[in-house]
């Protein structure tokens, strides 16, 4: 079995961003999941996007735990730096670099056995704490690198490629997070990169924890009649709050909606959250009716996508901290150990 | 837009874009994988079989398909210029490398089937059609007013170009088929020919006249003024030894280039080209002129000739108007004079390369063969039959000059309809191509091709030393690629005719495709009318003469569209398709030749009557 590297010849209309690469050049190493697999749909999003924000490369860091998901990340931003950590501790690993090195963009790509199973201890805590990042949970209901048991997020009813019904609770991650305290919180397929493109944008570009859940079937062991996380099922059961439309500076709106149909969400870097509604009264800035909506579409077995719920005013775990501004690989010697006079001082002062 | 029919056979085709351009249709990529197996003599026989001289063809085609390339297109942005695949070097490589293939050629016909076929001159066309029809049963005169078989290939491209072995042993093996060849037999008269009761006559006697050129002091200068294909033909048969040392070689095309570049090896130290077009809208082939300009041979451009300026009959030299082009509301060219006066170039030799016309002196306007007002006879594009219908024309004489690959497919289709014809069949009614369709996998990653995308960029084919060339006119100046060369390059071929074929039933719109593909030629959207659709594919589809491939519906309503614009037909989207909606399957089209293919299945063959002594 040969897996062939995506040839170098690319399409001669492929165009360059602000900082100089093509969307060529965000890509990775040739995925080896499945043919099909919904993750390498995400890796593609993932790709299309950072493109779209003329993300400089070198200044991302992307992070995963253990799993099909978690392999992804040699998939795209192949110039990018990247942790592999023991099963379900991305988050905490994530923490640490990002409070030593604040200025990078943090990448997390888990999955439902990584972030619902393993390491939920470590998903909650990291999300309560506000870590800027952009947390990426490929969620396709069961274990595929075990041969298809159902995972912790696989809903009560549905049913395994041998036919057995899972009669255990799922847990609803977007639900979790928005329980949590995530500042943005948002729901994709990876069967629509039209929906999901825009809500990455608009997670690199939020300050602080931005949590998708992107339900990604898994065509080996749950694409068949009866799972609740096929192509076919999450198509027919779709129900989009709304269209996002990243807008890099408020300046560059220019076209308008009629009132009422649009909500326009400015960030903490100037650009826009622009929000299309499709559920009529979805408001998407109320974290108690957001969290509503989302488990009542649950109950009736349809699955809710959009930009859930977002907090563009947050502040993240280094303002709650009170941090240093610079990172530590920018501090001199003197500032990172002032020396045992001034540990001296704080160990007075606690006395 | 209406959902695309692959089981028309001109649409994969067209996807083969250099086998589309051929005007013989050669299946070039399935040749340059034969290639690249080393299997040289299988290669070989593949363009025999479609185009009948591939050694001759290695050296002096016209290459129509390397335009057409599609690795041409790919490359763009990514080398410094996009060139195509050398289809023509590797031609070359098959034949020069293909050993012994005697024992694979057809034997002559067991039995006749007593039909007599005329062929009027040897040249491509006429040896075409010889080829076809002798395996058959037919028996085949071919009448040649030179001694040897060849036409113009023989006696006007030069030596140094096309060595004649190669052409002994290609015209032999036609004329080894059973063929009755008639050298230094000139047709004098269609009427007398026509007397001699044969079942069709084929006239494939090219465009032998050279255009003149009517302008003060031709006529007194005669003595050192001479017509370019005349002169090249006595430079073959040896009546021309030495040129002049200056020489101004007047023409743009390929006549003009193997003139000049004949002078510099006789002795004409001071060759200049001369042209009245720019030098891009030369005629002749892009390589012809740099081979000229490579040996020395300046090619001057915009110039008119005026006159011939002689001292009493001795040539000195010729005037030239400068011009320039200018081009009118409809885009047609005018070429206006600069006003700068006219230019003086000395010389002692004028070879004239203007063009050729069709002359047919020799055909009786009274014999039942309509000719048009400009002296052409009346042929038609597809069956090449003239008024009378056992009288057809193909290669040059039929549609003015081209080259040696269109000769050839003159000849093919000619053959078609004389057996046809003789058949008791309507001509106009042609055969379908033969087509197989044959499924590539192996595996989940595996293709019974070599699906991987080389970066090579196209070698140049090594030349003899130049102070070697220059000295000696029969000595060959392109040497041919070496196997390890001729390998490399066979990798830049992107197997255009390993189709993408997409069953839309099978598919689940994951998207795999689209994201895998690296020139972004798939897109799922709604449909939608074609200008409109191709504005807003996954990269917009910017060549219209590429077609887009559009699915039927799929579950979500959306259809698959493909640009084959640019697809390298590597078999990724196949790779990453989980339930196999995407195949990679070789398409290989072969033209109907000549015999009972090309024959509806109701009518019986002319019966052999007449054994072969």
């Amino acid at each position: 079995m040969t897996y062939l590297a995506k040839p170098k010849l690319h399409h001669p209309s492929l165009t360059r961003n602000a900082v100089g690469y093509t969307r060529r050049d965000y890509e990775g190493k040739v995925s080896t999941l499945c043919a099909g697999c919904g993750h390498d749909s995400i890796s593609a999003a993932i790709v299309q996007a950072c493109w779209e924000l003329d993300v400089e490369p070198h200044r991302v860091a992307k992070l995963s735990g253990i799993g099909c998901s978690s392999k992804t990340p040699d998939y795209f931003l192949g110039q990018s730096h990247g942790f592999n950590t023991v099963h379900g501790r991305m988050p905490s690993v994530l923490t640490g670099a990002n409070l030593a090195n604040r200025d990078l963009l943090y990448m997390g790509v888990s999955g439902d056995g990584d972030s619902a199973s393993i390491g939920i201890g470590q998903l909650v805590h990291v999300i309560r704490r506000g870590v800027a990042m952009v947390y990426i949970v490929e969620n396709n209901g069961v274990y595929g690198l075990t041969k298809g048991q159902f995972s912790a997020t696989a809903d009560a009813g549905s049913v395994s490629k041998k036919g057995i019904k899972n009669a255990d609770e799922p847990i609803n991650l977007a639900a979790l997070a928005l329980q949590l305290g995530a500042t943005y919180v948002a729901r994709g397929f990876s069967g629509d990169k039209q929906q999901l493109v825009p809500l990455i944008k608009g997670a690199i570009r939020h300050r602080g924890a931005a949590f998708i859940d992107v339900i990604s079937p898994c065509v080996a062991f749950n694409n068949h009649a009866g799972s609740t996380k096929s192509y076919e099922y999450v198509r027919e059961h779709n129900e989009v709050v709304n269209r996002l439309d990243v807008i890099p500076c408020k300046s560059e709106i220019t076209v308008q909606y009629p009132e009422g149909s649009v909500v326009d969400v400015e960030q903490h870097d100037g650009s826009v959250l622009r929000l299309r509604k499709l559920a009529a009264d979805y408001e998407p800035t109320d974290r108690i009716a957001a969290l509503n909506h989302v488990l009542a579409h649950e109950a009736r077995g349809e699955v809710a996508t959009g930009l859930l719920f977002v907090d563009a005013g947050a502040g993240d775990l280094h303002e709650h901290l009170n941090t240093v501004a610079t990172p530590f690989n920018r501090l001199g010697a003197r500032e990172l150990c002032p020396g045992s006079a001034i540990l001296d001082r704080i160990n007075a002062s606690m006395r | 837009m209406r959902a695309t029919d692959i089981r028309d056979p001109d649409y994969f085709h067209k996807v083969v874009d250099c086998q589309w351009a051929c005007p013989a249709h050669t299946p070039v990529p399935e040749y340059i994988r034969l290639i690249a197996a080393g299997r040289y003599a299988d290669a070989y026989m593949v363009n025999w079989k479609s185009n009948v001289f591939p050694g001759i063809l290695g050296r002096t085609c016209d290459r129509p398909c390397e335009p057409a390339c599609r690795r041409g297109r790919v490359e763009e942005n990514n080398g410094d210029k996009p060139e195509p695949v050398a289809i023509c070097r590797l031609k070359r490589v098959a034949a020069d490398l293909k050993g012994d293939v005697s024992e694979r050629m057809p034997l002559p016909a067991k039995a006749r089937n007593g039909k007599r076929v005329a062929c009027v001159g040897a040249g491509p066309a006429s040896l075409t059609v010889a080829r076809d029809l002798a395996p058959l049963g037919y028996a085949v005169t071919v009448f040649e007013a030179d001694a040897k078989g060849g036409g113009f290939m023989r006696t006007q491209v030069p030596r140094f170009r096309l060595p004649e072995p190669v052409i002994d042993e290609e015209v032999g093996y036609i004329l080894d088929l059973g063929v009755d060849f008639r050298g230094g037999t000139r047709i004098e008269s269609m009427k007398q020919l026509l007397t001699q009761g044969w079942d069709a006559v084929f006239v494939g006697s090219g465009a032998p006249r050279g255009r003149d050129l009517d302008i003060p002091g031709r006529a007194e200068a005669a003595a050192h003024i001479h017509i370019g294909i005349d002169w090249l033909a006595s430079v073959y048969f040896g009546h021309v030894t030495k040129v002049g040392k200056r020489v101004i070689v007047l023409g743009g095309g390929n006549t003009a280039m193997d003139c000049c570049r004949s002078s510099r090896r006789l002795g004409g130290d001071e060759v200049k080209v001369i042209v009245r077009s720019g030098f891009e809208e030369m005629k002749a082939s892009p390589w012809e002129k740099e081979d000229a300009m490579h040996e020395g041979i300046p090619i001057l451009d915009f110039r008119v000739p005026k006159a011939f300026i002689h001292d009493n009959g001795k040539l000195i030299g010729m005037t030239f108007e400068k011009v320039r082009a200018e081009y009118d509301a409809k885009g047609r060219r005018k070429l206006v004079p600069t006003g700068e006066g006219d230019e003086f170039h000395a010389c002692d030799e004028v070879l004239i390369a203007v063009g050729q016309e069709n002359a047919f002196p020799w055909i009786e306007r009274d014999c039942g063969i309509d000719f048009d007002e400009w002296g052409m006879p009346v042929v038609d594009t597809a069956t090449h039959q003239s008024s009378r219908p056992d009288v057809l024309f193909g290669g040059d004489a039929a549609f003015g000059p081209k080259n040696i690959i269109w000769a050839v497919a003159h000849g093919h289709e000619a053959a078609v309809s004389i057996d046809k014809m003789l058949s008791g069949e309507d001509t106009h009614v042609r055969p379908l191509p033969a087509v197989q369709v044959m499924s590539q996998k192996m595996g989940i990653h595996e293709w019974s091709y070599d699906n991987e995308v080389s970066l090579e960029e196209r070698r140049k084919v090594p030349w003899a030393p130049q102070e070697r060339t220059l000295k000696d006119i029969k000595l060959e100046v392109e040497l041919g690629f070496d196997a390890a060369t001729a390998y490399k390059e066979t990798q830049r071929c992107l197997n255009c005719d390993v189709q993408t074929v997409f069953a839309p039933k099978l598919c689940i719109e994951c998207d795999a495709c689209v994201d895998i593909c690296p020139v972004d030629c798939l897109t799922m959207t709604p449909n939608g009318e074609e200008a409109e659709l191709r504005t807003r594919l996954t990269a917009p589809a910017v060549n219209a003469t590429q077609a887009l491939y559009v699915s039927e519906a799929l579950a979500t309503a959306r259809v698959m569209v493909k640009d084959e614009d640019v697809c390298l037909h590597c078999g990724l989207c196949a790779e990453r398709c989980p339930t196999g909606a995407w195949d990679m399957q070789k398409y290989l089209l072969e033209t109907t030749k000549a015999g009972p293919a090309c024959r509806s299945k109701a009518a019986p063959a002319p019966a052999p009557v007449e054994a072969v002594a």
